[in-house]
Order: C-alpha cells, then structure tokens, then sequence
C-alpha cells in the first residue's frame, strides 16, 4: 500500500443529536471533493477508527478537525483534547459545539435530575431501579462508563478554537462554500480567514435576509404562531410572534421565517453580539407598546418561558451559562 | 465571630437625574453604604440587558438601574424602554433560579438625594438579606469545570438486579 500523502480529516460528535453529520453527507458530490483532496482517518459516524489511533497520531498530524458537540462528559472532553493536540485547524462545527444548542438546556437542571429524569420517571420502564454505574467490577477486570459533568460546556470553554461554523445543523450550502474555501487554500489560492472568525455564515442578522415587510413595531400582546393567523408578507415580530431575527447571525437566508414559521435563533448570535439573550430583551422591550408596568407585565405573560425563548440555543454560551440549581452542585 | 455578609451592588445611574442624586447625596453628606458601585450612562435608555448579566456573572449580588421619572426622560422615552427591559429581565432572571429581587430599578430625579440614598441603603439591606449569588466565584471560570460528579441520587437500597 502507498503511504497517503493527502492531508488528514477528522470528524467527531460530543454530546449532540447527529444531525451535523447528516448535514456533511447532505452536500451530495461535493462530498467527493472531501475525499478526493483530504485521507479521513476518523470519523465514527461514517467509518471505523478507534480512540488509540488518534493517540498514536503525531501531534499536529490532522489538518482539519469538524467537532460537534458540547462537552458532557469526561468523554468528550477527553476526546476534544486529544483531538485539539493532534489538529492544526479546530473547528467548533454546529450550535451545540458553538454556544451548547439544544443540550445545553440541560444546564437548566442539576445533572442527577437528568439522570433521574431519564431513569426514573413514568415514561421509563425501570421496576427494578437500575442506575448506571460509572465503574463496575466484572471478572474480567473494571469496566467504566463516562461521567456526566454538573454542566454542559462549549467547545471553546474546554480547548482553543480556531474557527466556528453555527447553525442547527450548518446549512449544506454553507458548508460546501467552506469546503470549496479549503481546497483553494490547500491549492495555494486563498488564505484562510484570521483565527476566532465565524465561518461558513453571514455577518448581519436574519432580519437583514428576511424578505417580509418592516414597518414601525409596536406590540401589545405576543401570541404562540399557532393561535393566530399569520400575515404571510408581514414581519413576525410586528404581528406579535416572539421571532428571534433580530439578534440571530445571517447565513441561513431567513429559511424559516420565508417558511411561515419564526426565527428559533439556531445560527447563534450576530456579529458583535456578547449575549445572545440579552440583545432579544433589548430588542422585543422596546417595540412593546405600553409605558405602565401593570399592562407591561401582562403582554409579558404571553411569552411563558423567556428563557427558552432567548436561551434555546445559546444557554451553555451565555454569559450567565446555567441555572443556579446546576451550578451550584458545581 | 461571624463576619456579616456585605455584597457587592452595580449601580447604574443616569446622567441627568439619578447621578446628581447621587451627587446630591454626597454633598449633602447624606450616608449610605459603600457596596454600591455606580457606572454613569448618559440614559437609564442606553442599559442594555448584557450590562446586567455581565454583572451578576462576574461577581455582583445586586443591580440597581435608576433613571427619570416617567415623562422626565432628557431624550422624551427612553426610560420607558429601559422600564420594560427591566421587566423582561427579571422574567428571564427567573428562569435561571437568579431571585428578580437582585435586580431593582428607582426613579430618582437630579433633585432626589435623600431618596437616592435612603433606596440605596433598602436595596443593600434586601440583598444582604438573600445572601451572595457567588455566579462569579470562580473568578468567572465556567462552572462547569471541574471535577465530574458521580451518578446520583442513588435508589435506596436498589433491589437484586437479575443477572
């Protein structure tokens, strides 16, 4: 066999639902481009490697390294160091390994009650009360399990990461401009972006692609979209559904809310923005149309969770990061 | 001896009212307690929601907005923004277990010194009273981090599990 002299390409998911591998596989032929410019040597979703490959690698030996994900457990974060150490490009790949997405919700609630949630509630057949074990003595020796950390971290909380890539997946378009972006670069006819830069997304806001008409907002009550009949030339926001436009970066050309359905914020925050969840107070505060604070609260009261509204994909990368009951068991 | 808790306030005052009540106070010598820390905007309008939360994550125990009176406002509304802003924040406050009490906002007119002061001295005494929020107590490191816990609650005396 003739030693591969193509750069390496790794892959991995830490805590998160798979769909970012899905959404790699959905750039259809361009996914040949991948494999004709670059050796996959790991990759667990589409090819067999085990963890002592990757540690036997040089340090520095993979080129580039997509990681999705959040960091749950000490298996991720084990894997996310080995993986920083052997990569010379680290990319923090989707939401969940940007700012914690879906799973960092879970930093809401203190880990045993995920643990109890899932092993012991009316929806989980478990009469006899089994709890996983972290370590268990069998005799072949002790077999382990990871350990859940108290919180779920982003990627960039754990290792340094050269560039991130958001979005709820990453869409297939965007991701194949970043590929097409690296094979120039590997051909010597482009440069690669300064390091800590955003990738394979726009620098504005959803809003800014929105193609529904903006007129002055003023809000007297918020509704959920399925109670109401939407305007389908009308921005959400004016018509009263919490859509989260307004602070969500650019890059998915407002698919959704061309859609009929309203911003969830999954391409993160905008350029500029420290805290996703605050730029959305600021935002949805100042179009209510009310200055007496009795009326205020009770056009409030139509957004019964606001901080799954502000938070849903950013809680793990906000500035507050978790609930007081899941850092407190910190 | 037990030592008595003092927390740390982050004010945030407005420059054409609540920060000459604040000046007011002082040259008036009127006492309140030193935990306040206040940072002047040039309208309680110009409080963005971050300011908060980058307080309480790095160590404050309490925010404090004061602005203009309703209809006071040096630039006509702005303070009704920041009035609605403050509603959606305690809201949101919530939902991360952070008690909406350790955020307060008074109106304080530039002639106002008094009430300034005696809201100011309320406002340590309530947060006194519901003790450190610590959110910054590892000098913002994520909280996160550390050592991995074990799996818990464990079932009291979990029954034979069948081989």
């Amino acid at each position: 066999m003739t030693a591969n002299t193509k750069p390496k390409f790794a892959m991995y998911w830490a805590a998160s639902c798979g769909g970012c591998e899905i959404a790699v596989l959905n750039i259809h032929e361009k996914i040949l481009d991948v494999d004709a410019n670059f050796e996959v040597v790991f990759w667990p979703v589409a090819m067999d490697a085990k963890y002592k490959d990757v540690e036997a690698m040089d340090d520095g030996s993979i080129l580039l390294t997509l990681f999705n994900g959040g960091i749950r457990n000490d298996e991720n974060e084990h894997i996310a160091k080995l993986l920083r150490q052997k990569s010379q490009i680290l990319v923090a790949f989707g939401s969940c390994a940007c700012e914690g997405c879906i799973p960092g919700l879970a930093n809401l609630s203190p880990a045993g009650e995920i643990v109890h949630t899932a092993f012991n509630t009316v929806s989980t057949d478990n009469p006899h009360q089994v709890y996983p074990r972290t370590s268990f003595d069998v005799p072949e020796g002790e077999i382990n399990i990871p350990k859940i950390f108290p919180t779920l971290r982003t990627l960039d909380q754990v290792v340094d990461v050269d560039y991130y890539m958001p979005g709820c997946p990453p869409e297939s378009h965007q991701i194949g401009a970043v590929i097409d972006l690296v094979v120039q670069v590997l051909q010597g006819k482009a440069e690669l972006p300064p390091k800590g830069a955003t990738i394979g997304a726009g620098n504005s806001t959803v809003c800014d692609e929105c193609e529904r008409v903006r007129n002055v907002k003023n809000i007297t009550s918020f509704h959920r979209i399925y109670d109401v009949d939407i305007d389908p030339e009308l921005c959400l926001l004016e018509q009263g559904i919490p859509c989260n436009g307004p602070a969500t970066r650019s890059g998915c050309n407002a698919r959704c809310v061309s859609a009929g359905a309203q911003c969830i914020g999954c391409y993160g925050p905008a350029e500029g923005v420290v805290d996703y969840g605050a730029r959305l107070i600021a935002a949805f505060a100042s179009v209510i149309e009310s200055n007496d604070p009795d009326e205020i609260e009770a056009i409030l009261d139509g957004i019964p969770d606001p901080t799954g509204q502000f938070y849903r994909f950013n809680l793990a990368g906000s500035l507050l990061k978790a609930n007081k009951s899941a850092y407190e068991k910190a | 001896m037990t030592e008595q808790f003092e927390p740390t306030i982050i004010g945030f005052t407005c420059n054409w009212c609540s920060y000459r009540a604040a000046d007011l106070a002082g040259t008036a010598r009127l006492k309140y307690p030193p935990n306040i820390r206040l940072i002047r905007l040039m309208c309680s309008g110009r409080l963005d929601p971050t300011f908060i939360f980058k307080a309480l994550a790095n160590g404050a125990d309490g925010v404090m907005i004061t602005g203009c009176h309703p209809g006071e406002c040096h630039y006509l509304e702005q303070n009704y923004k920041a009035l609605r802003r403050f509603h959606l924040v305690r809201r949101t406050l919530k939902g991360f277990g952070i008690e909406p009490e350790r955020v307060k906002l008074v109106w304080a007119s530039a002639a106002e010194g008094v009430k300034f002061a005696s809201e100011t001295t309320s406002f340590v005494e309530e947060i006194r009273e519901l003790g450190p929020l610590h959110w910054g107590k590892n000098s913002g490191q994520f909280p996160g981090g550390g050592e991995p816990s074990e799996f818990e609650p464990a079932p009291e005396s979990p029954e034979e599990v069948p081989a």
